[in-house]
Parts: structure tokens; C-alpha cells; sequence
């Protein structure tokens, strides 16, 4: 970590991009906590996946659980951003193992509950581009830093 | 200054989640039970359809007034509590059922309220009701379930023919619009949703232990000076 380091933005988009899928697990727990989740409304498939045996780990609310690490996701991204180069190993892990689980989540969604959760669904795409994000643009940097190298 | 300023936007974050968490946690209607829910005035609410599917003692000091949804999974693990509320409560309790099918959330719960209704028609709404119920993971994932329908008709004793002209019947079309006049006016927005002597059970009041506060309540009320 230096003082020096200009702020990388592509971590910092990625810590904007967390916040929305931090607010999206926060509102979601919320509504595990209240109940609210439990019943049957007109927005299509939520009560379904939101009532269904896979939206609590143990007696954790999985909303809870997701809300967890997309703020552990933020703080990573915000220190990367900041050039504190040795977060970015972790966020790498985290988010690779984010979407792993949201790929797991989709496919529980579409094939065991029948029922897809535009919540659920906007999760989903948050850890998808926050993945391609932190993947690609450290990929892009290696690649620039090869070539300046050359 | 930059050393510590990420340190500073996590906390920041942290501490509005927190707050967020709680303040959503208050402001949800689901949290608290004790919100205003105002008893909505019976002269300017739609009366529903008449005369209503009445369960229990007709002259019962206590109505719990249900709207619900026959595809809704919560409406039916919810059945076989509040027949044992019922059970409970004996001839201190009445049930009326309203039609509130979420459509297009659940693709047959217009259809299964159009077979509750035709069956009500013959005199065995409730019959169809507990039939609906027992058997909606059976039905609900099935192309078409009219067959099946008219399959629980002839079980419950029906005229299968009458039966199948009166599903798409106006009397059956009327009854259930008639019902959703009257949820829309009461606002009603997720099932099962639960009123007890016109009062809402709001918050998690619609769980059956809430809901046997709210009766006990309503009981005391009713029999007090």
C-alpha cells in the first residue's frame, strides 16, 4: 500500500456495484426476518423461492448470508481501490465462490422450485458483473503490464 | 489521510446498513402488529360476494375473514392450521372465504377459484375448498387441471356436467369479481390475508398464533361491558 497510488477505478465500480447487491440482501433479510417473505403476492415467484427449504442455511436467513458477502465484497474493493493490492486475492476468491452459489441458486430457481425471484434474480446479475469486473480488468492489467514490459 | 480513508468508508457502510436493517425492520407493516390497522368502513367497503362461504356458526361472535389464493403454497400449509383454530374455537367462531387468485403469479388459481365457486353453486363449496387444498401440489404443476377438477367434482358428489357449464359461468365470473372489489378496497395485497371482526392481521397477527391472540382478543372484546 502506498499513498502515491492513483485510486484504481474499476475496484471502485465494483464497490458501487456491491452496494446495490448489499441493499438488494438487506432488503431481502428484512423480509425473511418479518415474515413478509412468507406470504403470496402478485410479484411473481418471490413467496415460491422466498418460502421455499433452500432460502435458510441452518438458521440463517440466506439473504443474510448474501448481505454478509457483499459487504465483505465492498470493503475488499474499496481497499483494492485505495491500492491495497493485497485485498484483491481475497475479493478473487470471494467472488468466484459468489458466483459459483449464484449458479447454483439459478439452477435450484429453474429446475427444483420452478419459480424465478426478480430479487433473487437481481442478485444474480450483481455477482455476475462484479466476477466479470474484478476478473477481466485484472486480466486487462496483466496484459497491459506485459506489454509495457516488452 | 488516504491511508485511512477506505477504513472510514467501510465503517460508514457498515453503520448505514445497520440502521437500514433496523429502520426497514420497524417501518415493515409485517414487524408490527400493533400499526393502525383502521377497521375499514362497512358502508364504503364492497360487501364481496353474497351471500359469503361461511364456515362455523353463522351467529358466531368472532369472523375471521380470509382472503386467499388456492395455488398460494402459503395458503395451503395455512389450511389445515386454521381448520384446527376452528376446532378450536367451536361456535365462538365463523370463517368466511374470500376469492383472491394472484394472477398471473399463479397461472391456475383463477380456474381453481372458478371450481371452488361452481362447486359453491351446488351447495359444496367447502368440499371443493378442502379438495383444492389437500391436492394443490398435484394440481398446481400441471398443464391443464380442468379433467382433475371435474375428477374432485364427481368425488364430492357433483353434477359434472353442471359443474363444467358453470365454471365459466357468469354466476361464477360475478362471485369472484364481487370478492375482488372488495379485497381491492381493503387493500389487500398478499395471501393468506386475515381479518378478525373486520380488523386486519396485520404483521406476523396472520401466523395462527397471532392469529389466536387476535380471536382471544376479539372474544374478550365481545364479551366484555
Amino acid at each position: 500500500m502506498t499513498d502515491e497510488k492513483p485510486i484504481a477505478w474499476s475496484y471502485l465500480i465494483a464497490a458501487v456495484v456491491a452496494l446495490v447487491g448489499l441493499i438488494d440482501a438487506i432488503y431481502l433479510t428484512v423480509q425473511h426476518i418479518t415474515g413478509a417473505s412468507l406470504r403470496c403476492t402478485i410479484i411473481s415467484g418471490c413467496s415460491e423461492v422466498l418460502s421455499s427449504p433452500y432460502a435458510q442455511v441452518g438458521p440463517l436467513p440466506l439473504a443474510a448470508i448474501g448481505a454478509a458477502a457483499y459487504f465483505v465484497v465492498f470493503s475488499l474493493a474499496i481497499l483494492a481501490a485505495f491500492g491495497y493490492r493485497s485485498a484483491i486475492p481475497f475479493l478473487k476468491i470471494i467472488l468466484v465462490l459468489m458466483f459459483l452459489t449464484t449458479l447454483w441458486l439459478l439452477y435450484l430457481q429453474a429446475f427444483v422450485i420452478r419459480h424465478f425471484c426478480q430479487y433473487c434474480l437481481l442478485s444474480a446479475a450483481v455477482t455476475t458483473i462484479l466476477t466479470l469486473l474484478v476478473l477481466l480488468s485484472a486480466r486487462l492489467k496483466a496484459l497491459s503490464t506485459r506489454r509495457v514490459e516488452r | 489521510m488516504k491511508r485511512i480513508a477506505p477504513f472510514l468508508i467501510i465503517a460508514l457502510v457498515l453503520i448505514a446498513g445497520l440502521i437500514a436493517v433496523w429502520a426497514l425492520s420497524r417501518s415493515s407493516p409485517s414487524s408490527n402488529p400493533n400499526r393502525n390497522a383502521a377497521t375499514p368502513d362497512p358502508k364504503l367497503t364492497p360487501a364481496g360476494a353474497q351471500p359469503p362461504h361461511i364456515r362455523g356458526n353463522p351467529n358466531a361472535p368472532v369472523t375471521v375473514e380470509e382472503f386467499a389464493d388456492f395455488q398460494c403454497p402459503t395458503c395451503g400449509a395455512y389450511h389445515p392450521e386454521l381448520k384446527k383454530i376452528e376446532a378450536e374455537y367451536g361456535d365462538r367462531l365463523r370463517v368466511i372465504f374470500r376469492e383472491n387468485p394472484l394472477v398471473p403469479t399463479h397461472q391456475h388459481a383463477l380456474v381453481a377459484a372458478q371450481a371452488a365457486e361452481a362447486a359453491g353453486l351446488q351447495g359444496r363449496f367447502w368440499e371443493m375448498h378442502d379438495k383444492l387444498y389437500e391436492n394443490q401440489k398435484a394440481w398446481s404443476e400441471l398443464k391443464d387441471v380442468v379433467p382433475l377438477f371435474v375428477d374432485y367434482a364427481k368425488q364430492i358428489g357433483l353434477d359434472a356436467d353442471r359443474f363444467m357449464r358453470d365454471l365459466n359461468g357468469e354466476a361464477v365470473a360475478v362471485r369472484i369479481f364481487q370478492d375482488g372489489k372488495r379485497s381491492h378496497a381493503l387493500g389487500v395485497k398478499a395471501t393468506p390475508t386475515l381479518f378478525v371482526n373486520g380488523k386486519e392481521a396485520t404483521g406476523d397477527s396472520w401466523r395462527p398464533e397471532g392469529l389466536r391472540l387476535l380471536i382471544n382478543q376479539a372474544l374478550s372484546g365481545a364479551s366484555g361491558p
